[in-house]
């Protein structure tokens, strides 16, 4: 089955990951590939370990077990490697994690001037054409506070793209929306995806895994339970926990 | 009694001095104490066994009072060759003994500010250090300003203890003439309106920097 999905040219690559929390075992052997230009959706239960395999995949979480290889360097805690790993690999949260005490620009090009040492005239203008693109160039000046939810993810979003990653990862990015405010956040993620971004995606949007994504892996209890096209996955899923879980969602 | 405030006219020069001299003790020394609290606020939060270090500085400082502090640097030193001015004493005393207080509060500061900004900095491929220095600590630092202010001010009284040891600041000048003078009602009431004014300036100063910086009030930049 894995074979069907072997990418020619994988720039994440996954082998017996496993995550233990103390004696809690959240992941429990995951092996995977993305190739680059995927668009994959992780669908699951809340406590099925998705979320943690996404922090897994920056260095976010310390894997117990297994092998990460982005671009084929691995992903090592206390490794020097973690730093420009970390540059590679966008993430966009939950609770958006915006910087409080600074501007949607500045949010987005302190990451630049400060890590990739960018000139700030160009980090500026970079911040600006991504600004635009998310649809926000007039609210460059505002604090997160005065921003609406999908305006602050949106800001996000921008923030993690000034760093020019390979690799988009996304926790959940509307789960913390008003319902009305989903859209103007997928729309964002949409444009990506066909911009040809790589892209890994934890979701309960699943008219989005529908719609925009190459491969819907589903996880269950820490494990790849199910992986295929949004078609195969939503129109004929061949595992029992699949079909309840794609079941218990729809109502 | 017969109190007469006429005579402080005289001495005005020589208080207004002294107060000047207050002042930079107490400025200088909170200065002292915010690099020492920040560091030992930083040094308790890392897991390294030098948290214990920070763990014993705030433990002796908080523990003992800054009279026997002072007396300890300015004539207990000496007996091992280190000889400080009493001007020095005075602003290292000052400064360590704030600066344990100050651990506590910038301590709790950065505990306040959610893990996910951290993880918001990491994940934009910044360090520890930067992330630390750009993104954590300007944020709880505003978090940290009321308490960092409360020392200012206590740090301010407390410098009145260096008279002890030989610092003509406001109150020992004010001993010294109340003494020759026999005004003591005068001098002291006068030493107290000093320290009044200067805490009530701080105050003031302090609240408006807490609402300039105060994120709620910011809506747009520049």
């Amino acid at each position: 089955m894995e074979l069907a999905y072997a990418p020619e040219k994988s720039i994440i690559d996954v082998h017996g990951l496993i995550k233990e929390f103390g004696k809690a075992r959240v992941l429990n052997g995951i092996d995977t590939s993305v190739s680059a230009g995927e668009v994959v959706v992780l669908i699951g239960a809340s406590g099925s370990g998705k979320s943690t395999f996404l922090r897994c995949l920056n260095g976010l979480e310390s894997i117990t077990s297994g092998e990460i290889l982005i671009s084929s360097v691995p992903v090592e805690k206390k490794s020097k490697n973690l730093l420009d790993i970390r540059r590679q690999v966008g993430m966009v949260f939950q609770q958006f994690n915006l910087f409080p005490h600074l501007t949607a620009l500045q949010n987005i090009i302190e990451a630049p001037i400060h890590v990739l040492h960018q000139k700030k005239e160009e980090a500026v203008q970079i911040a600006t054409d991504l600004l635009t693109k998310v649809g926000l160039s007039d609210k460059r000046d505002y604090y997160p506070s005065s921003l609406s939810g999908g305006q602050c993810q949106r800001v996000a979003i921008a923030r993690a793209l000034a760093m020019h990653p390979k690799i988009m990862l996304f926790d959940e990015p509307t789960s913390a929306l008003d319902p009305e405010l989903v859209g103007e956040v997928l729309t964002v993620m949409k444009q990506l995806a066909e911009d040809g971004m790589t892209m890994i995606v934890v979701t309960h949007e699943m008219s989005f895994a529908r719609e925009v994504s190459d491969r819907v892996i589903f996880i269950d209890g820490g494990r790849i339970v199910e992986e295929g096209t949004p078609f195969e996955i939503f129109a004929g899923p061949q595992e029992k926990r699949t079909k309840a879980f794609l079941r218990r969602i729809s109502n | 009694m017969n109190l007469d405030f006429t005579i402080i006219f005289k001495y005005m020069p020589y208080l207004m001095k002294a107060a000047g001299l207050t002042i930079e003790l107490a400025v200088l020394g909170i200065a002292l104490g915010i690099l020492l609290g920040l560091l030992a606020a930083l040094l308790k939060i890392s897991h390294t066994p030098l948290r214990f270090i920070a763990n014993f500085y705030i433990w002796l400082i908080r523990g003992t009072p800054l009279l026997v502090q002072l007396f300890l640097i300015y004539y207990g030193l000496p007996q091992f060759g280190v000889k400080l001015s009493a001007f020095a004493s005075s602003i290292l005393g000052l400064g360590i003994n704030s600066g344990g207080y100050l651990a506590e509060v910038f301590r709790g500061g950065i505990e306040a500010i959610p893990v996910g900004q951290t993880e918001a900095s990491l994940s934009l491929g910044m360090g520890k250090f930067l992330a630390m220095r750009r993104i954590i600590l300007p944020q709880a630092l505003r978090i940290a300003l009321p308490a960092l202010g409360n020392q200012f001010i206590i740090s301010l009284k407390d410098s009145s203890l260096c008279s002890v040891i030989t610092m003509s600041e406001l109150l020992q000048t004010s001993q010294r003439f109340a003494s020759v003078t026999f005004a003591s009602t005068e001098f002291y009431t006068t030493a107290a309106a000093f320290y009044l004014i200067m805490t009530t300036v701080i105050s003031v100063v302090l609240r408006s920097m807490e609402w300039r910086l105060a994120v709620e009030n910011r809506t747009r930049g520049y």
